[in-house]
């Protein structure tokens, strides 16, 4: 039985040109050039997380008390903070938390938000009903104020605010997926799978979950931008990430403010290092969801419009007057 | 009409019945060895009984982990419901029901300025971006919406406490002004925080404005409209903008969590009074009661909110209405 089914799949395969992931980086860069840009910021978020103790000129926490709130010099480029700590190790050291709370957060987001809304979606009925009051009952909670409420009893530090972030708004997202597994189960072909005796498992692993991978990798990259924010909001209020591990939010925090009117500099750059890679992951996540679900176009990732660039493009090459409609209309 | 309200309000009470739990086990969830350690302050504090009283199982008491759990839930939301008590602060013994009335008008006076703002700067700069689409002021306007998403509240916050100190040594009020003592004063001391707010959810509402613009702007009867010889004023306003409004209003709704939560970075930044500062007042001391009734009372909040949204948009739309 299972063999059959295999064969029956290699075809597919076959007729691919390429593979899907060299696929959508060759359109994102030719199709999406803010996109393009986002991703780079993305990658570069990555690159410095990983290798930050190779990039940082100093240790994150390596005081130096002779140096406090030195302004930007050749020694301290981007200056010292009120111990004397150099703030381009700490931006630099800050990318990693951002980078762990982004991809771990995101990641589990995603896992919690699948599990839920594949069931909830392909069961349908009196679990579908259950699962969603609860839901429902999650996302009317403001949730900075949720979130700190869990923090404060599980306590501060990475692992909780990756916990608390992931699963949290996991619940949330999984109003997305169960939207689309809705869909899936009407298909032809979970009939047909049912109808050869697949079981319930065997549907939703072989035939639901490959299909819900566009909304899945759309939620993916929001989330990735939405818990970095508010894992920094956590940290700026004292809930998230404790000193002396820097992390950009809690650089911005109370406890430095005091010292921000002589140094300015200690305010700028954990800012403008947050903003410019969540304004990254934002255009990249457009594009991706742009690229992978024509549906939902009208972000602002690439520069083509309404996302109906490419199709308007294939329709002026083939010589036809329809890729104009779109502008004339207007 | 009727039928859909009812249907409404039926819908919700289930939700209730599931927040009320959550915040519920919110607050049983409390480790052992946080309750050491706020014997251990208490003690030190002796500011709300006598040291020697306070032990563990007072705390226990207080927090109402003395009885079995279905006991704990039936008191706790028989409290709320018979007497509108929502628990008081292990600290000051105050009632968090007297803090209420003192800080939800901060919180709802900073977050409807805020929206206002917001709406007052997306829906023109969203209705011009998508009717002129894909020009350099489509693109202008499009990139203040992506910046506005990326840049955070706090860290403008911070700079408008920082930059104007240094440069002019100006900072905003911190000290709280009421608003039936010094209205002027008061709004002043609003404008800030709510402006930033504002900006910040004008962004995100632009881009909705632009999408459900753009999706109208398609439909047959616009083309119908233009080749009547209607004026674009007439066109855009009330054939376009009429229609894209109801999907902006249920949108409105799913907003309100997170203008919310920006209200607890703001009023912590700006030192307003409101239910974030509070939140996090309590945070601070571990008081649990707090926390978890400032929980439930946003919860209630939000979805007093998204309920009147949907009533609304249950009357603006002619759908629903005459059904």
């Amino acid at each position: 039985m299972a063999g059959r089914l295999r064969t029956i799949s290699i075809p597919t395969r076959l007729t691919r040109r390429r593979g899907p992931l060299l696929d959508f980086f060759v359109r994102l860069v030719r199709e999406k050039p803010m996109g393009t840009f986002g991703a780079i910021i993305v990658l570069g978020l990555l690159v410095t997380g990983v290798s930050a103790d190779l990039l940082a000129p100093y240790g994150f926490n390596q005081i130096h008390l002779m140096d406090t709130l030195q302004p930007p010099s050749s020694k301290y480029v981007l200056g010292t903070d009120q111990l004397g700590r150099d703030m381009l190790s700490r931006v630099i050291y800050g990318a990693r938390i951002s980078m762990l709370v982004g991809l771990g957060a995101a990641a589990l987001d995603v896992v919690v938000a699948v599990l839920i809304g594949m069931f909830s979606g392909y069961l349908g009925g009196k679990v579908d009903l259950f699962l969603q009051r609860f839901v429902d009952a999650t996302i009317v909670f403001p949730h900075l104020f949720f979130y700190l409420a869990v923090m404060a009893i599980i306590g501060p530090g990475l692992l909780q605010v990756i916990f608390v972030l992931g699963i949290l708004r996991g619940i949330g997202s999984s109003r997305i997926i169960r939207s689309a597994v809705m869909g899936i189960k009407q298909n032809m072909y979970v009939d047909s799978a049912r109808a050869l005796g697949a079981g319930t498992r065997r549907i939703l692993l072989r035939h639901v979950l490959p299909n819900v991978a566009a909304p899945t990798i759309i939620v993916f990259t929001v989330a990735m931008g939405q818990v970095i924010i508010a894992e920094a909001s956590l940290s700026f209020l004292g809930f998230g990430i404790p000193p002396p591990t820097p992390s950009w939010g809690g650089m911005l925090s109370a406890e430095s403010r005091d010292y921000m009117m002589d140094a300015p500099w200690m305010a700028i750059w954990p800012g403008l290092a947050l903003s410019l890679v969540i304004y990254g992951i934002n255009m990249f996540g457009d594009a991706v969801r742009d690229l992978i679900d024509p549906r939902l176009r009208g972000g602002v990732g690439g520069l083509g419009g309404h996302g109906s660039g490419r199709a308007a493009r294939a329709l002026k090459k083939k010589g036809t007057a329809f890729g104009r409609v779109e502008k004339t209309e207007k | 009409m009727r039928g859909y309200l009812i249907r409404r309000f039926l819908l919700i009470i289930p939700t209730v019945l599931i927040v009320s739990i959550l915040v519920f086990l919110l607050s049983r969830f409390v480790p052992g060895n946080v309750i050491d350690m706020m014997v251990m302050e208490m003690s030190d504090l002796g500011e709300a009984k006598a040291a020697a009283d306070i032990n563990e199982d007072w705390i226990r008491e207080k927090l109402g982990l003395d009885v079995p759990i279905h006991v704990q839930y039936g008191r706790w939301i028989g409290g709320i419901l018979t007497r509108g008590d929502f628990g008081a602060s292990l600290w000051t013994q105050r009632p968090l029901i007297d803090e209420l009335r003192r800080r939800i008008p901060v919180t709802f006076e900073l977050s409807l300025m805020s929206l206002t703002l917001g709406l007052l700067i997306a829906i023109p700069i969203g209705v011009y971006s998508a009717t002129r689409q894909d020009t350099i002021s489509d693109y202008i306007g499009r990139t203040f919406a992506i910046v506005g998403l990326s840049v955070p509240n706090f860290w403008v916050g911070t700079m408008v406490m920082v930059i104007p100190a240094v440069i002019w040594g100006w900072s905003p009020p911190v000290e709280y002004i009421p608003l039936v003592e010094d209205p002027l004063g008061n709004l002043g001391q609003f404008a800030i925080p709510a402006v930033i707010m504002g900006t910040a959810t004008s962004a995100g509402l632009m881009r909705m404005t632009r999408t459900m613009m753009l999706e109208v702007l398609r439909n047959d009867y616009i083309r119908t409209a233009w080749s009547k010889g209607l004026t674009e004023r007439t066109v855009i306003l009330r054939h376009a903008l009429k229609n894209a409004s109801l999907p902006l209003i249920t949108m409105l709704g799913a907003r309100i969590p997170a203008l919310l939560s920006g209200a607890v970075i703001m009023e912590q930044i700006f030192t307003l009074p409101g239910m974030g500062r509070l939140m996090i007042q309590a945070i601070n001391v571990r008081d649990y009661p707090i926390i978890s009734g400032v929980n439930l009372i946003m919860a209630s909040l939000v979805l007093v909110c998204i309920l009147a949204v949907d009533i609304s948009y249950a009357w603006l739309d002619p759908r629903i209405r005459y059904r």
